[in-house]
């Protein structure tokens, strides 16, 4: 039994352990000789806990372990978010997440790898150095949820927490070939988060299937005292929706997201899936969004203005590292040697953004392109019911490759930014392989709190395909 | 476009110290991100609102009330330094 786990959905394995024909613990060490052997070569993991953190709780996915990216608080535990500032820091209280995850009677097993503070889309931007694309280890795994979407693609954990402000669960995805959920803004509570963008943070689960996902997403969502954005929108069971048709479906497909830049393979896999759709009687229609061309630089002052004042708080006088002597020299020195490059390019930006005299020519002028970019989608959504797009334009690119032009890596982001700024879910998932064997991703856009079709869509899809169970040549080890 | 000046001035209010090696490389960065940026500058706005938040679910209000909070030690357990339960921080006032 012990060796056929590997092929299995986490819900499946949670089954098994519930019928008694394998131990919680044989599970956990099943997983845990992988993340022994494996991750030395990933570097997915900024922490495993040995023994798990076991609960007593109960749910679908009881028993099994799951990895937690390193900006949710689990208490008693360090939280770093890859950042020199944050280091030594203990989690003074659980997240929200965390503690339905324990009354789930799921068993955390460690904390993944990150960008710094999220602010990334290949993992390299960490205290920690880089996480590498288990399907190819001179690549990256995208990010900032890398280490995460690593680890899950590779079967060191049947799934994990990731969170993303402009793409930081989907990209990833998208790159290790797995499952990334990013839910509607206000589904999932933010409370232990460590904020980014506050108004576009949103917890989600990384997985290896659309099942898993739907299980995990019917844990982690819900109404928070504790994060008063989170919405009273009652929560459907997710998994109610796994074996739906889905004849008659509108799939709209944006032009502007299948122009320039697009990668060929990219492309040509999109177009596949296209086709399985239509067989299972999915309508297709071309739409516009016409703002798009306007979302990464929207974003890039929206984002940063946020993190710019969310990240005041790492001023050496509550939290970890303090430098320097006098007052003004303990922060800047502090902030100095405990930020890293791109973190501080964001706070730049951030805070020119919002300085007096650019304030309105920045940070202003973004938040009515925003306006135009989620009207765009509410005009979109009247005429289809879910939108399809690539992931990425392009499949996991080389370590080094975009880390010296922070701007190109900022347009890698260019397909999954708008979701953030118009607050909606959209979930990435394989689609497809190049001929050089990486992954590809789809992204599936839904209007706001439907991610019920987007599940539908999603698992049909695997019910035709074997993408999902593919598994990178390194994780193929008993 | 930003000039040292302005770099040295939002490094400030910041609260971030930079070297002039890190003002070499920064500058041409953040100028070549600004100038992207700028490209919001081709659409007219004046006309429209502007999106603060993803959704405005109205206010969300609540009772205030007195709870005990038993995260206080842990809180100063993380502290770079402290006294008698308090954070202990450089002189403020002269």
């Amino acid at each position: 039994m012990k060796d056929n786990i590997l092929n299995l959905a986490g819900y499946q394995i949670s089954h098994l352990i519930k019928k008694a024909e394998i131990s919680e613990k044989e599970v956990f060490s099943f997983f845990y000789h992988r993340i022994e052997n494996i991750d030395k070569q990933l570097k997915s993991f900024v922490e495993v806990y040995d023994p798990p953190l076991y609960y007593e709780g109960d749910s679908s996915l009881k028993g099994l372990p799951i990895a937690i990216k390193d900006n949710i608080c689990i208490y008693g535990k360090r939280i770093t978010c890859a950042s020199k500032i944050l280091s030594s820091h203990i989690a003074v209280y659980d997240a929200t997440v965390i503690k339905r995850l324990k009354k789930a009677g799921l068993a955390i097993v460690g904390t993944t790898n990150m960008d710094e503070f999220a602010f990334g889309s290949s993992t390299e931007n960490s205290c920690y150095g880089p996480t590498r694309n288990p399907w190819d280890l001179e690549r990256i795994p995208g990010g900032s949820s890398g280490g995460s979407a690593s680890a899950v693609a590779c079967r060191l954990v049947p799934f994990a927490l990731g969170s993303d402000t402009g793409g930081s669960i989907r990209q990833p995805a998208s790159f290790c070939g797995v499952v990334g959920f990013k839910p509607t803004y206000g589904r999932v509570s933010r409370f232990g988060l460590v904020a980014f963008g506050s108004s576009l943070d949103q917890i989600g689960p990384i997985t290896t299937n659309f099942s898993d996902c739907a299980h995990l997403l019917n844990i982690i969502s819900g109404f928070d005292e504790f994060d008063s954005t989170t919405s009273h929108k009652p929560v459907p069971d997710f998994t109610k929706v796994l074996n739906y048709p889905i004849e008659g479906i509108k799939i709209g497909l944006p032009k502007e997201y299948f122009g320039k830049g697009l990668d060929n393979e990219v492309e040509k896999s999109i177009l596949e899936l296209i086709s399985v759709f239509k067989k299972l009687g999915v309508k297709f229609k071309e739409i516009s969004l016409p703002h798009t061309d306007y979302a990464v630089a929207t974003y890039y002052i929206i984002a940063p203005s946020e993190a710019s004042s969310n990240l005041q708080r790492f001023d050496g006088i509550r939290y970890g590292l303090r430098l320097g002597d006098d007052l003004m020299s303990v922060y800047k020195i502090t902030r100095k040697e405990g930020f890293g490059e791109e973190a501080k390019r964001r706070i730049f930006i951030g805070t020119y953004s919002l300085s007096s005299g650019y304030y309105e020519d920045y940070y202003l002028r973004a938040s009515k392109v925003r306006t135009l970019i989620k009207k765009d989608f509410e005009d979109a959504f009247k005429e289809v019911d879910v939108i399809l797009t690539p992931t990425s334009p392009t499949p996991a690119f080389k370590l080094g490759e975009k880390s010296k032009d922070p701007l190109s890596m900022y347009l890698s982001d260019i397909y999954t930014i708008s979701v953030n700024l118009a607050g909606l879910c959209a979930v990435s998932f394989p689609c497809g392989f190049s001929l050089q064997g990486l992954p590809i991703g789809a992204q599936l856009i839904g209007r706001a709190f439907d991610e019920e079709t987007l599940i539908k869509l999603g698992s049909a899809f695997e019910k035709e395909t074997d993408y999902h169970q593919r598994i990178p040549p390194i994780g193929r080890i008993k | 476009m930003v000039d040292k000046k302005t770099v040295d001035y939002v490094a400030n209010l910041a609260r971030i110290e930079i070297s002039e090696e890190e003002k070499e490389y920064l500058l041409p960065q953040l100028s070549k991100i600004l100038e992207y940026i700028d490209k919001l500058k081709e659409l007219d706005v004046s006309k429209v609102e502007p999106t603060r938040g993803a959704f405005s679910e109205e206010n969300i209000l609540r009772e205030d009330r007195v709870k005990s909070s038993e995260v206080f030690k842990d809180i100063l357990k993380n502290a770079p330094s402290q006294y008698n339960n308090l954070f202990k921080i450089p002189q403020v006032l002269e």
